[in-house]
Parts: structure tokens; sequence; C-alpha cells
């Protein structure tokens, strides 16, 4: 089979490989830490003194892959449907099903938590656009 | 063996699509297929319900400029509705942001024009909101169901779906809805924000929505709660004995453009009354 | 036959880059917009819809009136149009395409807009616009080409076309009916409640676009061996002197009802466009230049000696294009907002990046119809002596 402009086609495909695979070469060399989302804030604490242990509203497992999809599922479910208790399927525990008056109660701690894996996956969720992000004491403003 | 350029490409666009349909078929947890089951959710045990919630107006109750202020500000703070200024401190007409406020009578009720009219009652001011009619313009045009109807009978406003086409605000028979020109961020004081509620950003329609999510924890929208005794009064006019009720079925009430079929759900209250 | 548009004159070159041009420049002025939102346009809390959805509201007329040609030619054999039955395919997807730019121009949330497909919703007006304004692009972009590409290899099209461009009739006239529906259906708005607003959309649709056809039929004749004929243009001609008396009387209609009635919520808006409302006067110079014009160019269309000489013509076609453009595409909507529903008077006038990305969304309808052009153009002067059939 003859490749009729073979030499364009070449270079054009050498041009975007090289484009296509920037961001691995680029990130040679660099360090980049694993995340480390911290689960040590004052009131996971406090439910730690409660119950014994440490306990999110599903798996950590669970809630890793899937809290996108929960979120999502919670937000219709308030909104639309006027329900704003979640009972878990992991610990039967009730839960407010809310951004800012749930899940941040526990998780204040957005920038070593949220923000840990997020940076690390170049992701910028827009929920923070309208949720109100918790004020955290290392900011020097509100 | 010898294949044409064509018949490459139709091959290997076929493979991407069959290679791109397994992986995701291969993915996931049923949450993302099936959602929640309802067995895992619950409304919050204090939720005030109705069948179809009302209010009654009785401007005759709001007699000072703080009243009014302090109605207006009990909902636009909890809310974290902004506040658009020009430069001169005047209010941005173009871009501002309100759920409820007060107008003249002839704009309350235009098409009324009567010159002999009390003078007092044309001077008065009257609140308006949102009328959560039960025959919704704004919630028939729009595209993505953003606004929709509850059971309860409030019209209700999803921010997050909302794409910012703006028909409901031209459906709208009552200039009830503001939409987000600007980040309004920008335009909320931050200490006076409510951090409890959402704000909103640039880009989505937005409106009163009787305070579902107060309703839905037990408490009174914050209008209601400001507002001097008896000047606003909610409950469920389904319900015999409720004061909206009992108002609104043996006094004089008149609604705003009742003729055009929305079925609004905000009665004024004509010559006022004791029952507060 | 897309390589054609890729050959051409130093002419053609330089018309393509200076369109480029604005392009990059709306392109601009979008990216400021959405960064900082509509805000950045003179839109308000009580004019909502400007200029994006007026220009939205008039391009769907121009590109339904391809309709005038198909009509013609393929339902009743009219032989006169076979040479540029094309170019009203063109300039349909040429406007069909703005129509949806300005749409996605005019949105808070543009990255949103799949939630019309995610969420359909058939009691709403906005969901059907976006199905059949989607369904008559690729309705018309399928049957230009097919049929382009037959007439350049010389053979009839292929039958399984045809029923497509009888479809494609009906669909014309719905794209236009859905739009007027978005403003006829709207209690609240008595400017636009009113049964003839869909009539009144497709007497101006077929009186603007085919007369945007005969100066394009114009233009092509001095720029390219392709002359499209005396003939079509005679009767483009007539096509558009009947529907532009039909559009002048419904506007009259419009003009009794309000007026002799006296209803102020009927009256207050033609007032506020004609003779100024509450000390407002911004529209008023407009208006009277689009009825005037509107007059002179259907007085000149009904006269056969102005009609059938193409410099009077032509200038007749200019300030028809002009005055439909000013009434539909600006003085109806805002029309329909001035006095808001408390009855003030709030008003609106376009800022200038939003009039920058205005000229950016025509530039680029202008460009893909240059381009099209070029393709059917090139095939035309390819087939000179040869008949099409169909």
């Amino acid at each position: 089979m003859k490749l009729y402009d073979g030499g364009k086609i070449i270079i054009g495909l050498l041009i975007f490989v090289g484009i296509a695979t920037f961001p691995f070469y680029y990130n040679i060399g660099k360090v980049n830490a694993k995340p480390e989302p911290k689960v040590d804030t004052p009131a996971i604490q406090e439910w730690e003194k409660q119950y014994g242990k440490k306990e999110c509203v599903e798996s950590k497992e669970f809630m890793r892959t899937n809290h996108m999809q929960l979120i999502n599922l919670w937000r219709d479910s308030v909104v639309r449907n006027m329900n704003r208790v979640y009972i878990s399927t992991s610990n039967h525990k009730k839960f407010n099903m809310s951004l800012q008056n749930g899940c941040m109660q526990c998780h204040s701690n957005k920038k070593k938590f949220c923000d840990e894996c997020h940076n690390y996956m170049a992701i910028k969720p827009f929920c923070w656009d309208c949720h109100i992000q918790p004020q955290e004491k290392e900011e020097n403003k509100s | 063996m010898s294949m044409d350029r064509r018949q490459f490409l139709k091959i290997a666009g076929i493979s991407s699509i069959l290679g791109f349909g397994a992986s995701v078929a291969n993915a996931t947890h049923p949450i993302w297929v099936k959602g929640l089951d309802p067995s895992q959710v619950e409304p919050n045990k204090d939720a005030l319900t109705a069948k179809r919630w009302a209010m009654v107006v009785d401007m005759s109750k709001f007699k000072t400029d703080e009243d009014f202020k302090k109605t207006i500000d009990a909902c636009h703070l909890t809310h974290n509705v902004p506040d658009f200024r020009n430069p001169d401190g005047s209010v941005d007409t173009r871009h501002e942001i309100k759920w409820i406020w007060k107008t003249a009578y002839e704009n309350a009720f235009p098409g009324e024009p009567n010159k002999f009219m009390d003078e007092h009652l044309k001077e008065m001011p009257f609140l308006v909101l949102c009328n959560h009619c039960d025959n919704p313009p704004c919630v028939r045009v729009c595209p993505t169901k953003a606004t929709f109807k509850l059971p309860n009978g409030i019209t209700m406003q999803d921010m997050h779906r909302c794409i910012g086409c703006r028909f409901c605000m031209a459906g709208c028979p009552y200039g009830a809805r503001s939409f987000n020109w600007l980040d309004p961020r920008k335009a909320i004081n931050p200490e006076r924000e409510n951090k409890q509620y959402p704000t909103r950003t640039k880009g989505v329609v937005e409106k009163c929505t009787f305070c579902s999510e107060r309703l839905e924890m037990g408490k009174m929208p914050a209008c209601v709660e400001a507002a001097p005794k008896g000047g606003l009064l909610f409950g469920d006019i389904e319900d015999p004995n409720s004061d909206v009720r009992k108002i609104v079925s043996t006094k004089y009430t008149i609604r705003r453009k009742s003729d055009l079929g929305t079925g609004p759900a905000i009665y004024y209250l004509i010559g006022g009354s004791d029952h507060a | 036959m897309l390589e054609k548009a890729f050959e051409g004159s130093k002419k053609y070159w330089a018309w393509i880059f200076f369109l480029g041009a604005l392009v990059l420049i709306g392109f601009y002025y979008y990216l400021q917009q959405f960064m900082y939102g509509l805000g950045i346009t003179g839109l308000g809390r009580d004019v909502s819809w400007g200029l994006y959805i007026g220009q939205f509201t008039f391009l769907v007329g121009v590109a339904a009136s391809a309709v005038m040609l198909v009509i013609p030619y393929y339902l009743h054999d009219y032989k006169t149009f076979s040479k540029i039955v094309i170019l009203g395919e063109f300039l349909a997807i040429s406007a069909v395409t703005m129509c949806i730019l300005f749409i996605m121009a005019d949105m808070g949330q543009p990255m949103r807009v799949m939630n019309v497909v995610l969420h359909p919703t058939p009691n709403s007006v906005m969901f059907w616009d976006f199905l059949v304004l989607s369904g008559y692009l690729v309705l018309n972009i399928l049957i230009g080409w097919v049929t382009l590409s037959s007439d350049r290899k010389g053979v009839p099209p292929p039958k399984w076309i045809k029923p497509f461009i009888i479809l494609s009739v009906p669909w014309a006239i719905s794209i236009h009916t859905v739009t007027a529906f978005l403003y006829a259906g709207l209690p609240g708005r008595h400017f636009w409640l009113s049964a003839i607003m869909a009539a009144r959309f497709l007497a101006s649709a077929f009186a603007g676009g085919p007369a945007l056809l005969i100066i394009l039929a114009l233009i092509v004749r001095k720029v390219s061996k392709f002359d499209p004929g005396k003939e079509p243009i005679q009767a483009l001609g007539k096509i558009v002197a009947y529907a532009m008396f039909a559009n002048v009387f419904f506007l009259g209609l419009e003009f009794f009802t309000a007026f002799y009635s006296s209803i102020p919520a009927h009256t207050d808006s033609f007032k506020y466009l004609y003779i100024g409302l509450d000390g407002h006067r911004e529209l008023v110079p407009l208006m009277w230049t689009s009825s005037v014009f509107a007059v002179i160019a259907l007085t000149m269309l009904l006269i056969p000696a102005a009609r059938k000489n193409e410099r009077s013509l032509v200038l007749a076609c200019i300030m028809l294009f002009i005055s439909l453009w000013i009434d539909k595409g600006f003085g109806l909507i805002i029309g329909g907002f001035v006095p808001n529903p408390l009855d003030q008077v709030r008003t609106y006038w376009p800022t200038m990046p939003e009039t920058w990305i205005t000229i950016g969304v025509w530039s680029i309808g202008f460009l893909i119809l240059s381009m099209l052009y070029k393709v059917a153009i090139s095939v035309r002067e390819q087939t000179a002596g040869v008949e099409i059939e169909h």
C-alpha cells in the first residue's frame, strides 16, 4: 500500500504524538507525592470517641470510587424530592444529605482532605462555585 | 491484504467504539445505574408538610420602613442574595437580584388605574414575591425542569440544573425571577454571609422558594418570621383549620393578575384585620 | 467537493481572512463573557433577552426561507429554480448554524446545555426548538450535499433523497412556527400574545430570506462565472413582493387590534417602540426607519417596472432586509419586555462586547456561506452546459 504524501503524514503524526504525550514527559523527575487525605478533624475525633471508630456515610472504598455519584443523587433527592436524611447501608446511621451542613461538618479540612486527591488528579469540581467552602483556620482571612 | 483508506477508517472507528463501550460496561457500582434505593432516604422528622402552601399578605400591619427592611433582609440574608449597586450607591436595576421586595400599588396590580383611589392606598408599598402559582408559566416553559412544582405547591428552583436560558423570566407574568448576570459572590457581604446556605453562581436564575429548606427542617419561612405580627401569614390552604384558609374563605382578598389563569398562591388582604 | 472551498483567488482568500479576523475578535469577547458572565451585555433583570435572541429569531426566518425555492422546484417542477435551489439550501445551513451559535452565546451556563437532552421536557417549546433546529441543520446538509454531488457528476440525485426533500418543507415551516411559539404562548407578555405571531414570522421569513438570496445571487453573478439567470431572480422578486405585502398587512392588523381595543397592556409596547413611553424614546428612530423602509421597499416591489430593473430590485431588497432585521431582530424582542410585568419602563441597549460577539457569529455564518457557495459555484462553473435533472 503506497502512503501518498507520506512525508507530511509522518511529520504530522510525530507532532501529534509529541503534543499528546506532553503531560507525561513534562512531569518526569517531578516529585508528585501520593495523596494522603487526613481524617483527623475535631468533629471526626468526637465521633470516634462516641462510637469507638471512624465512620463515614459509607465505607472508605465505596466513598473513594463513588462519592461523586452519591453527591449527585443526594442533590436530586434533597432539592427535587424533599428527602434530606440518608440511611447508610453500611452502618445504618442517619446522615444529613448536605454538602455544607453534612459532609463538611466532619470533613471541615477541605485543603487536607478533598483537595489532596483532587489536586493530584487535576480535578476542579465546581461544587464550590455555589456551595460555601468551610473556613479553615490556616487561612489569613475569611 | 490490500485495503483502501475508507475501509481502514471504518474499521478503526468501529473498533474504538466497541473498545470504549466495553470499558464503560465493565465499570461500576450499581449506584451509577440504579441510583438510590427509596429505603435509603427519608424526610427530616421535623419537616413541616402541607397539601398546598399559601401566604396571606396583610399590608396594614407593615407600618414603618423598618418593618419592610427587616422582612426583606431576613429573606435576602438567609439566602445569600447578592446586593448589586452602582458606583454611586444606588441599586443597579439591571443586575439586581431580589426574591421579595416592595413596590407601589400600581406596579403590583397594574392595569387597574383608578385616579380617584384613596391616596393612602395609592402611596402604600406592597410586598411582592414569587406567587408559587398553581399553573405556573415558568414551569411550563423550562426546557430542563430546573424549575418545577413540588407536591406541596411550592414552585421550586433547582440551581444545579438551570442552563440560564431565561425562558422562565420571559414567561413569568409577575417579574418574580432574577438572573445572575455576574458573579454574585462579589456583591455579598462576607460578614453577613449565611454559611448554612449556598450562594449561586453566575448564569443561573433564582427566586423565592417559600424557604423550602427551612420548611423541611421544621421552620417557618424567614420573611414570615421577621414580618410584623400578622403581616405575613403562611400555612396550608387545603387545611380548613389554617389561618390562611380561614382568611381567604371569609374575607376579601385579591391576587395579582388572577385573570391570567396562573392560580397564584399569594393573597393580599383588603381592609386589614384583627386575626393577628 | 469540499476541497473547492480551499482553492480560490486572492480576493476570495482576502474575504475569508477578513471574516476570520472578525470571528477572532468576537471569540475574544465571548471569552470575556464566559469568564465574567452575561453582565457584560446590556441585558438586565427586566429586558432579559436582547440582541442574541433577536438575531436568532431573525435568522430562523432566513433559514426557513429555503423552502420558498424547494416548494416550486421539487413539488411543482418549476425548472426556473433548478440552478439556484442549492444556494437556498446552503444559505439555510449557514443561517441555522448562526441560530444555534446565538443561542449558545445567550446561555448562562452553556456547559449544561446537554441537560435539555438528558431531561427532555415536551411541554417546553424550547425543547422542541432544540430538536427542530438540529434536525433542520442535518436535513439541509444532507440534501444540499447529495444533490450538489449528483449535479457535479451530471446525474439525477439518488431516489432516497426525495423523501428528505419533501420532509424539509414542513420542517422549514415548523422551525419558524416553533420559534414563534416561544413568544406567542407567554401569558404575561401581551405584545407577543397574539395568534398572528407565527403567521407574521413566516411572512417576514419568506420576504427576508429570498430578498437576501436575490442580493447573494447578484453578488455571485458578479464575482464568478456562474450566472443564476434573470428569470429565477425575477421569480424570487415576485415571491418577496407577495410575502412582504402579507408581512406589512399583518403588522397593520396588530396595530389595529392594539389601538382600537385601547387596552394598555397591548398598546404600551407599541407606544414605547414608535412614540416613546414615560420619556423613554431609545428605539423610536430605529422603528420608524424600519417602517419607512418597509413601505418604500414594498412599493418598489409592487411596481413591475421597478421590480424588473435589477438595480432597483436590489435596492428594494436591501431596504427590506434592513427593515425586517430591525423589526424582528431587535424591536420585536425589546418591545415584549417593555414595559416590564410591573408596568415599569426599564430599557436596553447592546454594549460593545455584545455587539462584537454578534458580529463574530455573523462572520462565522458568512464564512460558512462563502465557503459553501464557493463549492456550489465551482460545481456550476464545471457543469455549465449540463442539464440538471431531478
